[in-house]
């Protein structure tokens, strides 16, 4: 069984702690970088990014997430988190933890009476996945070897570039369990290849 | 574009503010100190809560030039308030594009009978309560989050922590309650019997709950946190205060680190004089901004 880490610093935490029990595996809330050593994979969640962002810079977090994404582990961002991986970000002089080839845009869909749900096609997750977006970003540009997933309205709104993958909504807010249990796959699978080496 | 205004949109967009703090702003300059600290929305007024009671008179939705300043000025959410009931300024504040609006009984009522049917907006609302039959009555309404009331502007947590007892206990009862008692709550607390099923069955609230109203200190967030609050609203506590900049800092870091009394300590050293605050007792039942709606 994988032990997957949340950070717990804000946002929507325990939903993905929900979804990841739902899916029969253990999830551990993060909120110090000590706790990384204990986790095969994390998820950064939905919630205000640049709020995360500067608990992280005060807990001295940056660097440990940045290795923890370097050593192999798998990294999942949705929404928030998505913004946390990227390298680079549309008006702001640097990205965050900067471990995802990718140019995104904050708020890129509008202001909260412009979010919405709509049903997405997934490459290799799901043909109908209901997703729910809340002032979200979408990807601008996927660069080097990243992987668009899935588009809305030829927007890029989910990728993947080997440990890492990013979604611009929130999975953790409905039932579906398609993804996250991809991202399961991704941590058992790197668990298996660490544990060989 | 998909589906707008959904009840997963709008409560969800609550969900992404949980531990975290929403700080009042009266201009450009406060929304920027607040999001530089952390805060993971503002709420831009004419007048902090403590200054709307030094003033007297009607308090009434802000000057939309104030709100579209703080929505200029920073990324994070934007919310405001209108009154309760008044269904135009509400849309006034939808039509402008705030993210959430605050029917709050900081501003005087427009309406003394009928809240605002917030199910008709495409923006989510925030409303007080004091006890979960409120807490349920604005949820059918459409509240897509709730916070407990407290006493605004007063700087004492004391209002603040007895409505969040009061929610926690009863939400408590009707968790473990009996399928045939659930009806005599319902009548007794005027509470939506759908609603409480609800409840029962996912063992939550549907919808986030913060603390509000008199939150002064790292402290006091930390306090309302640990009684189960989703995260915290700081009116009149981080502008009134000596170093707003310092102090808006530690109140986002004791919210998020709740329970480390150490990290909490060394927080709260020389922070400078919280806002004076008020004792309850001295409150006139005419200044009772808690009691001014059902």
């Amino acid at each position: 069984m994988a032990i997957i880490g949340i950070l717990g610093l804000q946002g929507a935490f325990r939903e993905h702690q929900q979804s990841i029990e739902a899916c029969g595996h253990e999830a551990q809330i993060i909120k110090r970088k000590e706790q990384l050593e204990d986790i095969d994979g994390l998820i950064l969640p939905g919630g205000e990014s640049t709020t995360m962002r500067r608990l992280i810079d005060r807990y001295d977090f940056t660097e440990a997430l940045r290795q923890f994404g370097q050593s192999g582990k798998p990294i999942f961002g949705t929404c928030a988190g998505l913004i946390l991986l990227a390298t680079d970000i549309v008006g702001q002089d640097s990205g965050h933890l900067r471990l995802m080839d990718m140019v995104v845009e904050r708020n890129a869909f509008g202001r909260q009476r412009e979010s919405f749900e709509a049903p997405l096609e997934i490459t290799g997750v799901a043909k109908d996945f209901e997703a729910v977006f809340i002032r979200a970003p979408y990807i601008v540009e996927a660069k080097e070897d990243t992987e668009v997933l899935s588009t809305y309205k030829g927007k890029i709104v989910a990728a993947q570039q080997g440990q890492f993958l990013a979604a611009a909504f929130h999975p953790e807010l409905t039932d579906d369990y398609r993804l996250v249990q991809h991202f399961i796959d991704m941590v058992e699978k790197s668990k298996l290849k660490l544990a060989t080496n | 574009m998909g589906n707008v205004g959904t009840n997963r949109v709008k409560r969800g967009m609550a969900e992404m503010q949980k531990g975290g703090v929403i700080m009042d702003v009266v201009n450009a300059e406060q929304a920027k100190i607040a999001e530089e600290a952390g805060a993971v929305a503002v709420m831009a007024l004419e007048r902090v809560p403590a200054d709307i009671r030094a003033a007297g008179g009607v308090a009434r939705m802000a000057d939309p030039t104030i709100v579209e300043e703080v929505m200029n000025a920073v990324s994070i959410p934007v919310m405001a308030k209108a009154r309760i009931g008044h269904i135009v300024e509400a849309r006034v504040l939808e039509a402008m594009g705030v993210d959430y609006i605050d029917e709050s009984e900081v501003l005087t009522p427009a309406d003394d009978l009928y809240h605002i049917n917030k199910n008709d907006y495409t923006v989510p609302f925030v409303c007080g309560c004091r006890n979960l039959g409120e807490s349920v009555r604005r949820i059918g309404e459409g509240a897509s989050m709730l916070r407990t009331k407290g006493e605004p502007g007063t700087g004492n947590i004391v209002e603040a922590v007895r409505h969040m007892r009061e929610v926690q206990k009863q939400l408590n009862e009707v968790i473990n309650m009996a399928e045939d008692e659930l009806m005599v709550f319902a009548k007794e607390n005027g509470a939506s019997y759908e609603i409480l099923k609800e409840i029962r069955e996912n063992g939550r609230l549907p919808v986030v709950n913060f603390a509000a109203g008199g939150i002064a200190t790292p402290a006091d967030a930390a306090l309302m946190m640990q009684l189960g609050a989703d995260g915290v609203f700081v009116g009149s506590g981080i502008f009134k205060s000596d170093q707003p900049e310092k102090f808006a800092r530690a109140i986002v870091e004791a919210t998020t680190h709740y329970e480390d009394y150490e990290l909490i300590g060394r927080l709260s050293k020389g922070l400078g004089t919280a806002m004076p605050g008020i004792e309850m007792t001295t409150l006139d039942q005419a200044d009772r901004m808690q009691d001014r709606s059902e």
